[in-house]
């Protein structure tokens, strides 16, 4: 089920983002929204959800002066001419869970939008007023663009702007500059293998701050800010990617052993061990560690190959027996 | 282009640094700065350096921290659009021209393989045994073994096999591989060769035709196994960076003027000094002098003999001068060395100072050098012994990588 408005809003006070909320009736436009909150200084929010012919969707975000030309957009994103569309109603409720007039950044916070790609007006961008509706349209928040980047972190989203309105050329010498927002797998991938999260450009430092660890040390933060989307489970990431890090699993390990050690040492002690400690340790052998590790990924790959070669022998020679 | 203009300042007394000979002025240095204004690549700046780190979320390698890497071509193009989330993959290669490896080889597979890790991009490795087939007068079937021998040790370098091809020329070469070096080939004259690579009409011509060889790896539809889709249609816009020594960015030149003439991405390049021998920068390393360098396969034993007989010393004659006058930095291989491979950035501030200053004899500095070297060495060993014939095979097998861009 989706989120509503009140557990998103409190979420952002979780996350000690300001904002005000202003409530009216429902409205359905911008216009109707602005006649309620209009008066207040800075500028309202148009936002649409786009939909590509892969069935690919698009949340785009602008304010409401910027013009926002669907043909460019299609061009830019490289999915040709008239590549991008309206998505239709029943796609609001079912990838987005909010209601007709009703798309805004915060519906993202929901798993179902996990793969719908977010576009940004620049126009956002340090302003201290924009508003957006908090998953219902009879409620209005404003809250600062700050505010707004750091609930996109929170949701593992990389928060970065586009100018909406320029018109690049987009031809064989200079490809579509949006392209990277297509939510889509990478050269090489076969699509059965997994579904790679939406590639956002990575924002670097204001990651780390945002991010849960959930194991001491660096590597963690490391992973969230190359794939900025762990914290999401998605269903379609193939497990064994995160299991066959190396540098993650000795990570992990040098954790749990650490943490082991230090259970056990305030079993007969009052005072902690320094982390100090265990940080020049960790300095010292994590090198090796990882080597040792990287050998047994590749010794057990190689086994696994070998066996295969194998089968594959085995097979062919019991068909051409049987032949 | 300008950077295709190669400045030809007369050859008698200038430096030769090319894929075949580098030697200095005088027998003195290598001048870098001249070289990367006769070569037209691009100084490698601290400001790199920290997008670098931005980017991956981890300290720079060390030897990006202290300038081991210092030139490039179009890096900036890279980082540029790994931040927008595009991506890239990994060319290097060695010419396996003799069984014994030393730490100057490891060098750009050390460095590889951190960028393997940092970017979580793809690599592919070629082994030039046919080069060294022309080159060295070498067999056919003793370069195939000397390519399988020397993959053993780049493996050990800590490679992904997920992640990883290897090649020998012998093996791999033909299909989309030999299409691309035939299209490279149509584009440069016999003249071009020899400008570039100082080729003679005496030269056989499986010399001349050589450098395509080098050359296509850059391009990704080499690689069907790896780059094509479904529907067998690769990403030609799919770019490649090479890590490599100064000295071969010749054939990346010659490279890098053909590709927009095919239809392909220009590679990038991040190039590196060279290593110096134990005897100092104007010794050379040799495989025929086995005290020039810290070979892989040395005990502890000899590279503390090695360094400490061998390594050439910037530190003064006596104690009462060295304490008085301190170390010539300049010339000091010890420091040198660990300037390369001591990870500890206040430590070799520290060391330098102190040995600099004269309060620091050499024989602690070579000391700390020897506990260096060995720890690598012996790193380097233990993973070794840990790959089997069957690993070659795995590394080198024309298979895809499904998982190699995670």
């Amino acid at each position: 089920m989706g989120f509503t408005k009140e557990q998103l809003l409190d979420r952002l006070k979780e996350l000690q983002i300001n904002f005000v909320s202003y409530d009216h009736p429902v409205v359905l436009t911008v216009e109707a929204q602005a006649k309620y909150v209009g008066h207040l200084g800075g500028i309202l929010s148009k936002n649409l959800l786009l939909k590509d012919k892969k069935h690919r969707f698009y949340v785009v975000s602008a304010l409401a002066n910027t013009n926002v030309d669907l043909k460019v957009l299609s061009q830019r994103l490289g999915l040709g001419k008239g590549g991008l569309r309206m998505a239709p109603e029943e796609s609001l409720q079912e990838i987005l869970q909010v209601p007709l007039g009703c798309v805004t950044p915060f519906a993202l916070i929901n798993e179902s939008a996990g793969t719908v790609s977010f576009l940004l007006d620049q126009g956002f961008k340090s302003q201290e007023c924009c508003f957006f509706h908090p998953l219902s349209n009879d409620t209005t928040i404003s809250l600062s663009s700050s505010g707004l980047e750091k609930f996109l972190t929170s949701i593992g989203r990389k928060p970065s702007y586009v100018d909406l309105e320029a018109t690049p050329l987009v031809g064989k010498d200079n490809p579509p500059d949006l392209a990277a927002f297509v939510p889509s797998g990478v050269p090489g991938l076969s699509d059965s293998a997994e579904k790679a999260p939406p590639i956002q450009p990575p924002v670097v430092t204001q990651a780390p701050e945002n991010v849960k660890s959930t194991s001491a040390g660096k590597a963690s933060i490391k992973a969230k800010v190359q794939s900025g989307t762990t914290e999401k489970p998605k269903s379609t990431v193939n497990p064994l990617i995160e299991a066959t890090d190396v540098e993650k699993v000795v990570e992990e390990i040098f954790a749990k052993f650490a943490s082991a050690v230090q259970s056990e040492h305030l079993q007969n002690n009052q005072e902690e061990i320094e982390t100090s400690l265990f940080d020049g340790v960790r300095k010292c052998i994590t090198t090796d560690l990882q080597m040792q590790m990287m050998s047994f990924k590749n010794a057990a790959y190689s086994q696994g190959f070998q066996a295969g070669v194998e089968a594959v022998r085995i097979a062919m020679k019991n068909m051409s027996f049987r032949s | 282009m300008a950077e295709e203009k190669v400045s030809s300042t007369g050859e008698e007394d200038s430096q030769v640094v090319n894929p075949w000979e580098v030697t200095a002025k005088d027998g003195g240095k290598i001048d870098y700065d001249k070289l990367i204004e006769q070569f037209g690549c691009q100084r490698l700046g601290a400001d790199l350096v920290q997008r670098v780190e931005r980017l991956t979320g981890r300290p720079a390698h060390v030897f990006l921290r202290r300038g081991v890497f210092f030139a490039h071509r179009d890096f900036d193009e890279i980082l540029d659009l790994y931040e927008r989330g595009e991506k890239f993959y990994l060319y290097t290669g060695r010419g396996p021209s003799s069984e014994a490896l030393h730490l100057g080889h490891l060098i750009p597979f050390m460095f590889t393989k951190y960028l393997q890790d940092a970017f979580k991009v793809p690599l592919v490795i070629q082994l030039t045994d046919d080069e060294k087939c022309m080159w060295k007068n070498i067999s056919v079937e003793d370069s195939k073994r000397l390519a399988r021998e020397n993959a053993r040790d780049i493996i050990a370098c800590g490679f992904d096999v997920t992640r990883t091809f290897i090649f020998s020329d012998f093996n791999y070469l033909g299909g989309k591989f030999y299409e691309n070096m035939v299209k490279v080939a149509n584009c440069v004259t016999f003249n071009k060769v020899v400008g570039i690579f100082g080729f003679t009409r005496e030269d056989h011509i499986g010399k001349i035709s050589f450098p395509p060889v080098q050359a296509v790896p850059s391009f990704p539809s080499s690689f069907p196994h790896l780059f094509a889709d479904k529907n067998n249609k690769v990403n030609d816009k799919l770019r490649c960076l090479i890590p490599c020594a100064i000295d071969q960015d010749p054939y990346f030149r010659m490279t890098r003027d053909v590709a927009p003439r095919i239809g392909y991405q220009k590679p990038s390049l991040i190039e590196s000094t060279f290593f110096p021998a134990l005897q100092g920068e104007n010794g050379k390393m040799s495989a025929s002098d086995p005290n020039s360098a810290i070979y892989v396969t040395d005990s502890p034993k000899d590279i503390k003999n090695k360094v400490n007989r061998y390594a050439f010393s910037g530190g003064q004659d006596s104690i009462e001068k060295h304490r008085k006058l301190g170390a010539n930095l300049e010339v000091d291989i010890p420091v040198k060395y660990l300037s390369f491979f001591l990870d500890d950035d206040a430590e070799l501030e520290h060391i330098k100072e102190e040995y600099g200053s004269g309060r620091m004899l050499t024989g602690q500095v070579k000391a700390r050098l020897i506990e260096v070297l060995s720890e690598l060495v012996e790193r380097h060993r233990r993973g070794r012994a840990l790959v089997t014939d069957e690993m070659v095979d795995a590394f080198m097998a024309v298979r895809p990588l499904p998982f190699m861009f995670s």
